[in-house]
Formats: structure tokens, sequence, C-alpha cells
């Protein structure tokens, strides 16, 4: 049993190295495909833009539920007036970036590992080498960069509609006033280190995710199995991933307050 | 397609805006420029940065930063008042509480000096923050007195 935990430790570690070095391989891929920006805003419809119903749909309800979980917790200490600070600085600090972040891994990270595992399966990323394409600035670069501008766009979409959400349930449903709602919102939540400290960590889950879902597709076994095996690996390693580095970041983030 | 992902970074953007105008309010932070005055006060109770300055209960500015003099112990309290008012340099500051168990601001009573408050400038008329705890403890203290006083 240990050695067996051994051995997953080991292939773990050399598994992060092989992503490592893909991402340097990358790198200069990564400036040559901002020439074709046409392949990223293709990418960016397919990433963003249709997971972008998910993302407003789980928005809306995450702020209701937060409104309404959170008023019957603050009702007690006579303290709903602060509800409005409580639902913004919970979206725009933890939920909104987490939260879009495991969405996008299971909605686009995942479609992007099966796709370019799919690519290597049916020999296209071979055959585009034989033109002497480079499939890395052809396929896997615009990927990488819609994944990474997605992100950010989407969690600022997630903690915006779910504000909004808290509001209708919290004016509308729970008679809290709206004025007290949105000056206790305005008077704790700070824009440099709430909201940009947010888009920070939108920003770093957005590569993170990009670069797991791509180094899976490109590293995938070319067999139907596979590229579902590693369609499933993006997913648990970019869940644990945006964890992890939420908990890195927020330490790092409330110490620096 | 292009058009469609147009919309998305648009609808990015306006909810990036909408987070920092409407939830931050930054027009409150530095949108027509602010200046800076200090006020040392011996108890700031819970007083914390971004708490509204108000003047006559209009807000006119925010708490920037809360430092301590290594000398006099005294809180130091720097107070970015927004541009376009102008205070006496005899003004008073308090630390007030919005309600009995509200959040705390600081209050500003304007003097009648013919010269205004500048950027860099202080505030020499302070009164502390109110501490609930410790008059409710004086108050029992002066009753126990009172009360073994007549026994």
């Amino acid at each position: 049993m240990i050695s067996g935990l051994g051995r997953r430790v080991i292939s773990g570690i050399s598994r992060l190295g092989h992503a490592t070095f893909f991402l340097a391989r990358l790198m200069p891929a990564l400036g040559a495909a901002l020439a074709r920006i046409r392949l990223i805003v293709q990418q960016l419809y397919m990433t963003g833009v249709l997971t972008l119903v998910i993302v407003v749909v789980s928005g809306a309800f995450v702020g209701m539920i937060l409104a309404l979980q959170g008023y019957n917790t603050l009702v007690r200490y006579d303290a709903q007036s602060s509800l409005g600070l409580l639902v913004a600085l919970s979206l725009t600090r933890e939920l909104g970036p987490v939260l879009t972040a495991l969405l996008f891994a299971g909605r686009a990270g995942s479609a992007l590992t099966a796709e370019i595992g799919l690519m290597k399966a049916t020999e296209q990323l071979a055959g585009m080498e034989m033109m002497a394409v480079d499939p890395l600035s052809r396929v896997v670069a615009p990927r990488f960069w819609a994944g990474w501008i997605a992100v950010p766009l989407l969690a600022m979409i997630f903690s915006a509609v779910g504000v909004m959400g808290a509001y209708i349930v919290a004016v509308g449903d729970l008679g809290l006033d709206g004025g007290v709602f949105w000056s206790q919102m305005q008077s704790g939540v700070s824009v440099p280190n709430d909201i940009m400290g947010g888009l920070v960590k939108s920003v770093v889950f957005g590569f993170v995710v990009s670069w797991i879902a791509v180094f899976e597709g490109y590293d995938a076994k070319p067999t139907s199995e596979g590229v579902s095996r590693a369609t499933t690996r993006t997913v648990v390693s970019s869940s644990l991933a945006i964890l992890g580095l939420d908990f890195i970041m927020t330490a790092f983030m409330l110490r620096g307050l | 397609m292009e058009f469609t992902v147009g919309l998305f970074v648009v609808a990015g953007l306006l909810a990036l805006a909408m987070l920092a105008l409407k939830v931050g309010n930054i027009h409150a932070l530095n949108l027509g420029g602010t200046y800076a005055v200090t006020a040392d006060f011996n108890n700031i109770g819970s007083l914390k940065p971004r708490a509204p300055v108000t003047v006559a209960g209009v807000r006119v500015g925010h708490v920037a930063h809360i430092t301590i003099n290594p000398t006099t112990y005294q809180a130091v309290v720097t107070l970015d008042l927004l541009k376009k008012y102008r205070f006496p340099r005899d003004s008073s500051a308090s630390i007030e509480t919005a309600g009995l168990l509200g959040e705390q601001y600081v209050s500003l009573s304007p003097g009648g000096s013919q010269h205004y408050l500048k950027n860099g400038g202080k505030i020499r008329i302070t009164q502390s923050a109110i501490i609930l705890e410790k008059i409710i403890s004086q108050l029992l203290y002066s009753k126990a007195g009172h009360s073994s006083g007549h026994s």
C-alpha cells in the first residue's frame, strides 16, 4: 500500500514536470497565435459564449440562495441591513471566481481536452506536422488564449448577476430597503482589494484550467479510452488546482489587508 | 459569431464596471479628486478604513487609513475629503456611531476660521469614539459606590 502511494506521488510529480515542459514549448506559440486573432475569436465563442448560459443561471441562483441564507442568519442579530455587504463580499472575493472556474472546467475545459485528444486520435495533429504546420500554434495556442480570456469575463458576469439576483430576493421578496442594500455594500466593498482581488484570482484560474485542458488533450492516448480518461483527468485536476490555488491566494490576499 | 463574441466581451467588461461603480462605489473614492487631512484621536473605537466622513449628515469623504503616532500613542486617522468641499481650519472631528450598534463614522463640525484646511492639513480639535462598554461599567461602578455609601 505504501509503495502504491509512493508510485502515485512520483507519477504525479513526473506529470507536473511534463506539463511544465509542455507549457515552456507552448509559450513561443502563444505569441505567434496573437497574429491570427480570428482563431482566438472562434475559440472564444466555443469556450466563452457557449458557457455563458450556465454561468448566468448559476450566478443568479447562487446570489438568490446567498440572500435567503444570509438573511435568515443575520436577522437573528437584527443585522439584516448588512445583507448586501455579505452577498457582495462572498461573490466578488470567493464564489464568483471559484464557481466560474469550476463550471468552466466542467463545461469548456473538458470539451477542449476531448477536441484536442480526438484530433490526436484521428491523426489530424500528425497531418498538420506533415504539412509543416505547427499544431501548437495552430490548434493549442488559440484554445489556451480563449480559455484564459474567457474565465475572468465569465467570473465578472457571474458576480454581477449574483448581486442582481440577491437584490431581487432581498428587496422584492424579503422586504429589505433597496437604498440600505446598496449603501451597506458600497461602504464595505473595496474596489482594489475585493473586486480586483477576485479578478486576479479568475485570471490565475483561467490560466491554470486552460493549461490543464490543453495539456491533457495533447498528452492523451490516441484511443477512445485514452481521450475519455484525459477528459476526466482535466475536470478532476482543474477542480483540485482551483481549490488549492484559491486557498493559497486567499491566504496571501488576507495577509496583505 | 464575431458579433456574439464581441457582445460577450462587452458584457464581461460591463459586469466589471458595474461591480466597480455600483457595488464598490469607486466614484466616492477618487472621481473629482480628494485631499487628505489628518486628525489624532485618543481612541477610535471600531473605526475602519473606508468609513464615511460626514458634515451635517452629508457624505463628504472617507477614512483613507489609520496608523498610530509612535510618540504620543494616539491614533492618526487620515481623511480623504472631496475637493469640491472646503472646510475651515478650526473645524472639529468626532467619531460617532450610526444607531446604537451601527458602523462608526467621522463627523466634521465646521468652525468659523477664514482659512481653510488644505492637503496635508490637520484637524486639531477631535473627540474620540464613545465606548459603550466603558460607559456601562462606569455607570455600574458609580451605582455600586452609591449604594455602598448608603448602607
